[in-house]
């Protein structure tokens, strides 16, 4: 049986990048997704790219910071398929700025489109989910997309708070939503190619990241989707409030593993 | 295709509870299962079950504090089944004594079953793995590798598996083997959950914020996603499989202090 039959979806950034990944392969286990990004022609390719598979998946755009647009979707999620038992909180922005070189205007974008946005998704999807569940076995999920930059240091200023601040919104989530019989979890992608992100990063960025990564070579948007996968199934039905980095490593050993090298070449060049 | 085809798998304490539960999800999903316990009549009459099944499974008796006993389960894996793709540290025991309690025996006997045997564990599986181009260990520490725990070996030995973890991590990247532990909470139907009592199961479900106890099968789940190359980017995590009881079961309890504060005053 695929994983997420009879499973209803809304995944936010879902034009590109980790987004599309996770609608693919949500929808190729039988969920039907309601994708939303800022991005109205990727999107509507995407989810014309899905349907004509026979996959049930529908898009709006959507700027996640706005309000009332949410309270849009959610109906219109609800009413095309009938309920909804699962948010991806995806949608991200970065702007790239240490803390001396922040604009107030980019620093207030960022955390409106990485944390309040996702506070306004888990506001108003919550209860729609939870009135979906209580009729049916299995539960709801939440899955919020934080970053490495959510558990230790990061260049720009706006989007390591936001990562953070919403790895720590996911706990308030789970002490309000566990007696909804809605689980919240937040994964923690390290540096994913292909993506808007790994792109924008400008000159060595990827070659550095490679570097730190004790595995040697960067993630896939697939492998963040196949982690968002099982945390969305009721595979996971008793992970709730888990912090899962996914980073070939980074987190626990990339410290570790860069000191060796340094290590390691400095005694090449002394003998 | 199943999820572990041309898998093979060796798991330590596979004669009940969580480890019985990975080794029957790890054969469905069409592993060879190495399955090793102390308890020998448990363990054989799990392994045939599941070759009478049609599954590729065999058992050997093993106390994983004893070195030679790798050596020699290793040495069964490659010659059974031409390999080793997937290690699971899942053996531990417990013997719930406080600080001030605590016996040189017992603590050194946790210590040996629940942090030597998964170094052990690594060090005699890791180069076999290599071999085979790679895989996946994961190692099962506790809620109490994340938190406070009443067992101080127990809590110790937890908190150094998360930590040994971070350092195999470092060490066999480059063979492509991913390293990971996860942190049961509460878990119903095994040994440890057992040897509790009633009272202890009462409080462990009011302090989970979704009221209820995990299952094996539950954990094995989140070890086969682990052991799959679905987490072939996930590495050095670790894993709380506890129903919210690191992340919220704190401030849950609190809020039920002050709503039985408040209906008392009222």
């Amino acid at each position: 049986m695929p994983r997420l039959a009879g499973k209803i979806a809304l995944i936010t950034g879902g034009a590109a990048g980790q987004g599309a990944a996770e609608a693919e392969l949500f929808v190729r286990e039988g969920a039907a997704v309601m994708l939303t990004d800022i991005d109205a022609a990727g999107g509507e390719a995407l989810a014309k790219r899905l349907a004509e598979r026979g996959g049930r998946a529908l898009f709006r755009a959507q700027d996640v910071a706005d309000e009332p647009s949410w309270q849009e979707i959610v109906a219109a999620a609800v009413s095309a398929f009938g309920g909804l038992h699962i948010l991806v909180n995806n949608a991200g922005t970065i702007a790239r700025q240490g803390i001396v070189d922040t604009t107030l205007e980019a620093w207030n974008r960022t955390l409106a489109v990485n944390l309040t946005g996702a506070l306004l998704g888990m506001k108003h999807c919550a209860a729609a989910i939870r009135d979906t569940v209580a009729k049916q076995e299995g539960g709801g999920s939440i899955i919020n997309i934080s970053s490495t930059a959510g558990m230790t240091a990061y260049d720009d200023a706006a989007y390591t708070a936001s990562k953070w601040a919403l790895r720590g919104l996911t706990k308030t989530a789970v002490l309000q939503f566990s007696a909804w019989n809605i689980r919240v979890n937040s994964i923690h992608p390290g540096t994913i190619a292909d993506t808007s992100f790994a792109r924008l990063g400008g000159e060595g960025f990827e070659e550095a990241a490679t570097a730190a990564i004790p595995l040697g070579r960067l993630g896939l948007p697939r492998d963040t989707a196949e982690l968002v996968l099982f945390l969305a199934s009721d595979d996971s039905s008793f992970i709730n409030g888990a912090e899962i980095a996914i980073d070939g490593g980074y987190i626990a050993a990339g410290t570790g593993h860069l000191r060796n090298r340094i290590r390691n070449d400095y005694v090449a060049r002394r003998n | 295709m199943p999820r572990l085809a041309n898998k093979v798998a060796l798991i330590t304490g596979a004669a009940g509870g969580q480890g019985t539960a990975e080794a029957e999800l790890f054969v469905r999903e069409g592993a060879g299962v190495v399955l090793t316990d102390i308890d020998a009549e448990a363990g054989e009459a799990l392994a045939k079950r599941l070759t009478g099944r049609g599954g590729k499974a065999i058992f050997r008796v093993q106390d994983v504090a004893s070195e030679e006993s790798w050596q020699d389960t290793v040495a069964a894996a490659l010659s059974t089944f031409g390999g080793l793709h997937i290690l699971v540290n899942n053996a531990g025991t417990i013997a719930r004594q406080g600080i001030v309690a605590t016996t040189i025996d017992a603590w050194n006997r946790t210590l040996a079953v629940n942090l030597t045997g998964p170094m052990l564990g690594m060090k005699h599986c890791a180069p076999a793995m290599r071999d085979a181009g790679g895989g996946s260990i994961v190692n099962i520490s506790s809620t109490a590798g994340l938190t406070a725990h009443d067992d101080a070996a127990y809590t110790a030995t937890k908190w150094g598996l998360r930590g040994l973890t971070k350092t195999a991590v470092l060490q066999f990247s480059d063979w492509k083997i991913r390293v990971n532990s996860i942190h049961p909470g509460q878990i119903a139907d095994t040994g440890f959950f057992r040897s509790g009592g009633e009272a202890f199961a009462q409080a462990a479900a009011a302090a989970i914020p979704m009221h209820r106890q995990g299952t094996p099968r539950e954990c094995a789940e989140l070890v086969l996603f682990l052991a799959s190359d679905e987490a072939s980017f996930i590495s050095g995590a670790e894993i709380a499989i506890d129903g919210g009881y690191i992340a919220a079961g704190l401030a849950g309890m609190r809020n039920r202090i002050r709503d039985e504060l408040m209906r008392r005053n009222s």
